[in-house]
């Protein structure tokens, strides 16, 4: 073993060692034997055929590899946080089997194990609408209440609605995020693998939140999730992704692309909380369309992964369309979360807003990174960003970086509100003097600061992303 | 008589000031014994050492004893962390209580009497209680809601600080100022649920400048500060002559300063 990479593993080894305590669990990962490294149109082609793809997507995907192949990392991030992806060394496909299930019981166990621990099974006979479940690249489980498909409610893995609703979903992909548009997006677009794709017909209220649980689970594996999801007219749904990553060595590399689509009078809201493992950079595009009279909603938590950099983005193109984006940022030791939004008003009457709070610790660092335009033309338009930071000590580091660009001056409210804060031995003191310990009055008052983003949260997530900050704060107390 | 609640015995401290980065003498001695029963009121012009007294005893991180002794429960309290201090029964409503952004009145209640108890509280005991003490001191429960002091009132604030006393039972109870702030009703009012906590088991240390609290409740001793020492004490008679003749003619011609 080199030194080098005796370095590598000890390095992880560090990464992991809490979280192999806190939500650690390995199942077999025989089946990556056969997978392949690297990346090459002859992969791609090897992909698309296993997928038994039309040629259409073969055709995409060729192109968008040519795209990624000539594209520079993006400029505007300093470089040493892509200097890391050995692309050559990440398995670009790893498949758990060719069988996709719609039955529990002909899951495989060890699958079925991780599910477990997951508790998917449970959550879905308590409320789950549907589960789209990703193991590994492929979905293998997967599920939709009869009473959703009679409303011609489609919610399926991407494979699957690439096989049955082809022609759909040719209309839609790559509409908001270009294969071009970075290069992040061209690697997805080349070599994706899973993913959802949902589609609520006319005037179609889905009540219950639709779920897809992610998980990472071999090493070095790229995943590369595709997501679409269409809100037809007058239609209203709320969709969430989870995730969870066990421990696992190497650095791993998540990069999606998600479309949302929202016609008009449609209701659209996507949660996703992501807590990737430490050693994870996690780079996702996520852009939105709002039509007439409609509303997009982006609930964001980012709290895992060595680095993350998402900003959801709405554009509001028709007159009456709402965006409104909510995220939490939780950067521990060693981790860069670079959070934000965009919000681009391409027409008159639209409104938007961005709440973003980041908690930095132990040298961990947040940023805000936004953009409001307001194209020429757009009038009577309305647009309030809030950005608070919390610092948990004097040595974890927060910044933002806002961009307004405004091309329309008749009726334009832009709002602007960044603050940077501490918690004050005063309130700490205050919460003392009733008798409450002061890692659990730290926990309070984070956990009052993160609420504008936990109260849009089914209850159990709520839950969930509370203990989930108490653990990462456990012992940050000197 | 039974053995002391409070004990201080030549009560020294300082406290840190972040302007001029030096710790600055407070306390310059103070004597003061309280038993269960008992209602004290500390009286003292501005900056005579009363609320930090009330800081001193509760362990603001910026206080220190310097010198002396201060017993609760017959055991020394230097060292032990407000937490601690609080779970043993201490409790100091605050004149100035902190504002917490989303953490909901209800949640932090239910966490500082589980605190104060050391043990989980199941959710239906506490909302009795909880629902109880509401009733008692005319509170709506749309307050459980809102944020820990967040845009209240003052009144309000005042409120929640003698809401969470009855919730957590401290057997001293210091109130600090709880009547600035206040107009007449609701000065009555939260003196009259004040009143109502006490009893033989507990002791209250009412920190106060202003004479008109002597209206309201019925002290059994009262002490005067000055410069960070108990300078005057007695009893009810004595609320009553600085009730008649004010608080300067009392003391003599030393207390206008």
């Amino acid at each position: 073993m080199s030194a080098e990479k005796a370095e590598v593993d000890f390095n992880v080894a560090e990464i992991n060692k809490d979280y192999e305590r806190l939500y650690g669990f390995h199942t077999n990962t025989d089946y990556l034997k056969n997978s392949k490294r690297g990346v090459s149109p002859d992969i791609i082609r090897e992909i698309s055929k296993i997928k038994d793809e039309p040629e259409w997507m073969l055709k995409f995907r060729l192109d968008s590899l040519d795209i990624f192949n000539s594209m520079p990392d993006p400029t505007w991030m300093d470089g040493s946080v892509f200097d890391e992806i050995n692309y050559e060394d990440l398995y670009y496909y790893a498949s758990a089997g060719d069988k996709k299930y719609n039955d529990w019981e002909d899951v495989p166990e060890d699958i079925k194990d991780t599910f477990e621990r997951l508790g998917v099974p449970e959550a879905e006979r308590k409320f789950l609408a549907g589960v789209s479940a990703q193991f590994e690249s492929e979905v293998v489980y997967h599920h939709l209440q009869e009473e959703l498909e009679k409303k011609g409610v489609i919610f399926l893995d991407f494979d699957s609605g690439i096989q049955k609703h082809g022609d759909l979903i040719r209309q839609y992909i790559g509409k908001l995020v270009p294969q071009g548009d970075n290069k992040f997006a061209a690697l997805n677009s080349a070599c994706w693998s899973g993913g959802s794709f949902v589609y609520i017909p006319p005037g179609v209220k889905v009540d219950i939140p639709l779920q897809a649980y992610f998980r990472i689970n071999a090493e070095s594996i790229g995943q590369f999730e595709r997501t679409i999801i269409i809100a037809d007219k007058g239609a209203s749904v709320h969709y969430i992704e989870g995730c969870t990553a066990p421990t696992y060595s190497k650095t791993a590399f998540h990069t999606g692309v998600i479309e949302l689509f929202a016609e008009e009078d449609a209701y659209l809201r996507y949660t996703t909380i992501q807590n990737w493992s430490t050693n994870v950079l996690n780079l996702v595009t996520q852009r939105a369309i709002a039509k007439k009279n409609s509303t997009v909603e982006w609930m964001d938590g980012n709290l895992g992964a060595k680095t993350t950099m998402k900003y959801p983005a709405v554009f509001l193109a028709e007159p009456g369309a709402r965006g409104r984006v909510v995220s939490i940022g939780y950067a521990n030791k060693g981790q860069r979360q670079d959070a934000g939004a965009k919000m681009i008003h391409g027409a008159p009457h639209t409104t938007s807003s961005i709440t973003a709070k980041s908690i930095s610790q132990n040298g961990g660092r947040s940023s805000y990174r936004g953009l409001i335009k307001v194209n020429k033309g757009a009038s009577h338009v309305k647009t309030d960003v809030e950005c608070d930071a919390l610092l948990l000590d004097d040595f974890s580091e927060s910044d933002t970086y806002p961009t307004i660009d405004v091309r329309e001056r008749k009726d334009v409210s832009v709002m602007h509100e960044a603050t940077v804060g501490k918690v004050s031995d005063e309130t700490i003191y205050y919460l003392k003097s009733r008798g409450i310990k002061e890692e659990d009055a730290l926990l309070m008052v984070v956990n009052g600061f993160i609420q504008e983003f936990t109260r849009e949260l089914p209850m159990e997530y709520a839950v969930e992303l509370n203990r989930l900050i108490a653990l990462e704060m456990e012992g940050s107390i000197g | 008589m039974n053995s002391p609640l409070l004990e201080l015995k030549g009560l020294c401290s300082t406290v840190f000031s972040e302007d001029t980065d030096q710790q600055i003498p407070i306390l310059k001695g103070v004597d003061l014994t309280i038993h269960t029963g008992e209602i004290h009121v500390l009286m003292g012009v501005n900056g005579s050492g009363k609320s930090s007294l009330a800081h001193v005893l509760m362990g603001h991180p910026n206080h220190q004893i310097t010198e002396g002794e201060a017993r609760f429960h017959g055991k020394p309290i230097q060292d032990m962390e407000s937490d601690e201090r609080a779970r043993a029964g201490m409790f100091l409503a605050f004149q100035y209580p902190h504002t917490i952004g989303g953490l909901p009145v209800g949640t932090f209640l239910k966490a500082a009497v589980e605190a104060r108890r050391s043990e989980e509280v199941p959710f239906r005991v506490f909302k009795r209680e909880l629902d109880a003490a509401l009733d008692k001191l005319g509170i709506s429960k749309e307050f459980l809601g809102r944020s820990l002091n967040e845009g209240f009132s003052g009144g309000e604030k005042k409120r929640n600080e003698i809401l969470q006393m009855h919730l957590l039972k401290p057997t001293l109870a210091m109130l600090d100022e709880t009547d600035s702030g206040l107009d007449v009703d609701a000065l009555k009012k939260v003196f009259h649920d004040v009143r109502e906590y006490a009893n033989e088991d507990n002791a209250l240390l009412v920190i106060t400048h202003y004479d008109r609290v002597l209206d309201y409740i019925n002290p059994t001793h009262v002490h005067i500060m000055r410069d960070g020492r108990i300078v005057k004490s007695g009893g009810a008679e004595l609320s009553k002559r600085i009730d008649e003749e004010g608080f300067e003619a009392v003391l003599g011609v030393e207390a206008s300063v």
